[in-house]
């Protein structure tokens, strides 16, 4: 049954196309396309020197009305517990179980007694984003044990660390990082994030905080030794 | 697909004459079309993404069952089930079957237009599973017992008053007293309702904007972030979706992306666009058990080859109809199916039947516009031109247009009884309508007067009698 679902349907396609199956050498041909996956059209904003696409990272990230702080890389959590204090957050923060994060209570502004996913009545998430996209101030966050998905969308803020050497010019250098992170198939989950939650939908008046975030804070680390000097 | 596009001069009736909805297409006008305005002025590289797209869609459609064979290879290497599913009444088996295997008694959506093409809720209700819609202007319509109006903005026919008594309906958990004036007020309301369900659904089933074949992903676009809560906390996530949405690699992905946003909301990117590739590996820390991918054809495979294959090209970014003058004039809803507006009136036919919805191709003025924004370069006016054709040919046309383009035909190839006949016509409109220089009815044209006047000819005869006489620059 499922099996002639499948022969309908690619039997409906060739017979439409006027063909059989694709011959071997067009086959050839178009495995070579998805082996090589060659980029098309990139817009000029997608391409620039490191300070630059850092620039327009951050500047497209505020576009999208997400704020951003940019930190010494020991200055996260102070960055942190800034952001808790300013908006009169709760100082219980669920923290993803990335290294990079450890020791944002060590000053013991910060509650973190959760790391991993939260629970549904965490209101702050703090992640790690595994780059940067300036041609569109995108996060990209990809799942795995040191990064839960639902911590992006759960927690009604979310703060969101990158590192500017990890800023990437547009999608294609994601596509490339992605590609790098494992060997066997993407992550199962990756969150391309621009802006927190919002919807229009009632009278097309702008909302933010859907379902997902209302607020959406990227702490961007300078950690490259030409980004030091800003 | 459920289709009333038959009624079509009925439904544009009400339409026509509700206040609501005139407002709420007015506020449509000055949003979506300035705001896409903007975002393409922005993008020099504008015109060449358009031309990468419909070459990158041009390309995987002249190969469309090599790269299904191959997007459903990596579905199953990655742990995934993929279902084939020829027409909707197999796509709602395989979706109910699903949910029965793992005793699913509630289910989240996000939006998806092939769930709606297939009327997956009123199935899995029938078969005792209630499917809740998370998508905010989703779950006010189906609250509301409403079809879609819009395929980006299902609810954007219903005004923010009406929206706050379909809540104090349908949420009596609440406070009857309560404030529900604001938009705020009423998001944050379905807010907390929602995260109940998405929390406690057994199955969650979105659409997709992409399928990768590449990697074996399905892509979500969406602002709310619903899309990924209903994904993301079921143990199953079931993607209901069509076969041309196929692209082969993350880069093409990626130029259809660039062209998405900014066509359909004029933003440079979506707040989210997810990318998801099987079910949950054995150390996530979240994600679902089980993913499963629904294929559905329903008469698009049927158009590959002709005249209207370019019409699967479209990535349903929505400017087609934001830009319409007849959707803006009469709304989603009259046009009796789930895909309105210009991509509406020539898809519906191809995937319903030209009976069903013959009215559809002739909701058009062929303005244009349409083509001109579509970010896809599809050829919609030339495409309605076709169904029209097709239309005559088979006798769908109603007998008295029919008649009147055959006596038209008959004289538009006898001159001499054309010039007769248009100065006639010409002297009697000009006693018809002399002193007010309007017709405000015609016999045989009363469609037409009803809701315009007809200006009167200015007298001298026809234009082709005063070009001759040298009367006209
Ligand atoms: S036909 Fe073109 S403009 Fe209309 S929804 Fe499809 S892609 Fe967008």
């Amino acid at each position: 049954m499922a099996d002639s679902s499948r022969e309908t349907v690619l039997n409906g396609i060739r017979t439409a196309l006027r063909r059989g199956p694709v011959s071997e050498s067009v086959r050839r041909e178009l495995d070579g396309r998805l082996a090589d996956h060659p980029a098309s059209v990139v817009p000029s904003i997608a391409r620039g020197g490191r300070d630059a696409l850092v620039a327009r990272f951050i500047a497209q990230a505020e576009a999208s009305a997400a704020t951003v702080a940019r930190v010494a890389p020991d200055g996260v959590a102070a960055a942190v517990a800034d952001l808790v204090r300013r908006h009169n957050l709760p100082a219980r923060v669920a923290v993803a179980a990335d290294p990079r994060l450890d020791d944002l209570d060590a000053d013991g502004v910060l509650t973190v007694d959760r790391r991993g996913t939260p629970a549904p009545d965490d209101l702050v998430g703090v992640s790690h984003a595994v780059a940067g996209i300036a041609e569109t101030g995108t996060l990209m966050m990809a799942s795995g044990p040191a990064s839960p998905s639902t911590l992006n969308m759960l927690p009604d803020t979310h703060i969101v660390v990158v590192r500017a050497t990890d800023v990437a010019g547009g999608l294609e250098d994601a596509w490339d990082r992605l590609r790098a992170l494992s060997t066997d198939g993407l992550p199962r989950t990756v969150h391309f994030i621009t802006g927190p939650s919002r919807t229009g939908d009632i009278e097309q008046t702008l909302q933010l905080g859907a379902h997902g975030p209302r607020r959406l804070h990227v702490i961007l680390v300078d950690d490259g030794p030409d980004a030091l000097g800003q | 697909m459920h289709v009333t596009s038959r009624r079509f001069k009925d439904n544009v009736r009400g339409a026509v004459n509700d206040a609501n909805l005139r407002q709420s297409l007015a506020t449509m006008k000055t949003g979506f079309r300035v705001k896409r305005g903007l975002a393409v002025a922005a993008l020099p590289e504008f015109e060449a993404l358009r031309e990468a797209g419909k070459a990158i869609k041009t390309h995987t459609l002249e190969h469309l069952d090599h790269y299904l064979e191959h997007f459903e290879a990596r579905v199953l290497e990655r742990g995934g089930h993929v279902h084939w599913a020829p027409d909707a009444e197999t796509a709602r088996r395989a979706v109910l079957d699903i949910c029965r295997t793992h005793g699913a008694k509630t289910v989240t959506k996000g939006k998806s237009m092939v769930a709606e093409e297939i009327e997956l809720n009123a199935f899995l209700e029938g078969h005792g599973i209630r499917p809740v819609e998370t998508d905010l202007g989703e779950y006010i319509i189906q609250l509301r017992h409403e079809l879609p109006s819009h395929i980006i903005a299902p609810a954007i026919h219903v005004r923010k008053s009406q929206v706050a008594s379909t809540f104090r309906e349908s949420h009596p958990q609440f406070p009857a007293d309560r404030p529900l004036e604001e938009p705020r007020e009423l998001l944050d309301e379905a807010r907390t309702v929602l995260r109940e369900h998405f929390l406690g659904a057994d199955v969650g089933i979105t659409g997709a904007n992409f399928l990768v074949a590449e990697t074996g992903s399905s892509v979500i676009v969406t602002n709310e972030g619903n899309g990924d809560l209903t994904q993301l906390l079921p143990r199953v996530h079931i993607v209901v979706t069509s076969i041309e949405k196929v692209v082969p690699t993350l880069e093409d992905t990626g130029t259809l992306l660039r062209l998405l946003a900014r066509s359909a909301t004029g933003q440079i990117m979506s707040s989210y666009t997810t990318v998801s590739t099987g079910p949950r590996r054995p150390d996530d820390p979240d994600g679902p058990d089980h993913f499963h991918v629904v294929l559905l054809d329903n008469g698009r495979s049927r158009l590959l080859g002709g005249e209207f294959q370019d019409v699967l090209r479209c990535i349903r970014c929505a400017a087609c109809i934001n830009h319409c003058p007849v959707y803006g004039a009469v709304g989603g809803h009259a046009y009796g199916s789930v895909y309105p507006g210009p991509i509406g009136s020539v898809l519906t036919p191809g995937l319903a039947s030209l009976e069903e919805s013959a009215s559809l191709p002739n909701a058009s003025t062929l303005c244009g516009r349409c083509e001109e924004v579509c970010p896809m370069k599809i050829p919609l006016p030339r495409m309605l031109r076709h169904w029209r054709e097709q239309e005559f040919a088979r006798h769908l046309t109603p007998a008295r247009t029919r008649w009147g383009l055959r006596a038209w035909a008959f004289a538009a190839r006898r001159p001499w009884l054309y010039r007769l006949g248009t100065g006639l016509a010409g002297r009697l409109l000009s006693r018809l309508g002399r002193g007010r220089g309007r017709l405000a009815r015609l016999p045989l044209a009363g469609g037409w007067t009803q809701v315009r006047d007809l200006p009167v000819p200015p007298p001298g005869g026809t234009f082709m009698a005063r070009y001759k006489r040298g009367e006209t620059r």
